[in-house]
């Protein structure tokens, strides 16, 4: 009795993964979803939201990649259509230097204190 | 020495808070307006007459100004410029295409019988992937594409009588 309990749970266990895992969209389309934000919900990814405008837009995902078109042909197009805000990989230029160069800059400013301290430890 | 420090962290507390404090007075939605003058591109779709695929080479094919309307049955900013949209096709001087947004055909053919059809031509986009293609934000949204094929206008929302005049003074 308690092999079959036991059995049943092993069952139960795996069966909840494979019914959960995505089988709806290649490994690619989830990439590029993750990386595509939603216009209507924004702060989420089409990958996150279920809202119409997400699912319309993983479908044009889907008909670009079937077109034969690259990852990076596609988030190229959705930038073209709707402004680098669409895509969560910003590219560096005069608006975007700052939101770069900000977590470089506080860490060159950390190590500097850092060093400073042990400096003034050795002394 | 400590001091020193104490107004640093206190001044910088006072920077951060009235940075963020007026940081949320802004609208942060982001409405993805129509920055430059850009091509139109080329898509397909089906025709709501005649359930034919068509593409957007054979629709645009006049040295016309066009004016792309996005609209629905179930859309009531639709209905409220649905009347400018009948004018401007009275002034015969714009083609007026419509995409029939996620709607029910049905419901679709009710309302260009009570409200009238300003449209030379209707495209269905039952799934939203034509509107995705020309960057629409939701319904309704108009384009005003130039005779050399260029969206020069993007109107998010409902067509009123400041941007009817608008229209009338860039296709004149």
């Amino acid at each position: 009795m308690k092999i079959i309990k036991f059995l049943i749970i092993i069952f139960l266990y795996f069966y909840s993964f494979s019914s959960f895992s995505n089988e709806k969209y290649s490994e690619l389309e989830t990439k590029i979803h993750k990386n595509l934000r939603c216009i209507i919900c924004q702060g989420q990814s089409i990958y996150d939201s279920q809202s119409d405008f997400a699912e319309s837009m993983k479908l044009v995902v889907k008909q670009k990649l079937d077109s034969g078109m690259s990852e990076q042909e596609i988030y190229f197009f959705f930038k073209n259509q709707y402004g680098e805000w669409i895509s969560y990989d910003p590219a560096f230029n005069t608006k975007t230097y700052f939101l770069w160069g900000l977590p470089v800059l506080i860490f060159l400013l950390g190590g500097a204190i850092i060093l400073r301290k042990l400096a003034v430890l050795k002394n | 020495m400590k001091n020193r420090y104490f107004f640093i962290i206190i001044g910088l507390f006072f920077f951060f808070f009235i940075v963020l404090f007026e940081g949320l007075k802004n609208p942060n939605v982001y409405i993805p307006e129509l920055q430059e003058e850009k091509n139109l591109s080329k898509f397909e779709a089906i025709d709501f007459y005649s359930n034919k695929k068509i593409s957007s080479l054979e629709i645009f094919n006049d040295n016309k100004f066009y004016l792309i309307n996005i609209w629905a049955s179930w859309c009531l900013p639709c209905r409220q410029e649905h009347d400018y949209l009948i004018k401007l096709k009275e002034q015969n001087l714009i083609r007026l295409i419509g995409i029939n947004y996620k709607d029910d055909s049905e419901n679709a053919r009710k309302f260009l019988n009570e409200m009238g059809n300003p449209y030379s031509k209707i495209l269905k986009d039952s799934n939203g992937t034509v509107s995705i293609q020309l960057a629409a934000y939701g319904v309704p949204e108009t384009f005003i594409i130039d005779k050399n094929k260029k969206i020069i206008k993007k109107i998010i929302g409902p067509i009123d009588k400041k941007i009817y005049n608008e229209i009338l003074l860039i296709i004149k």
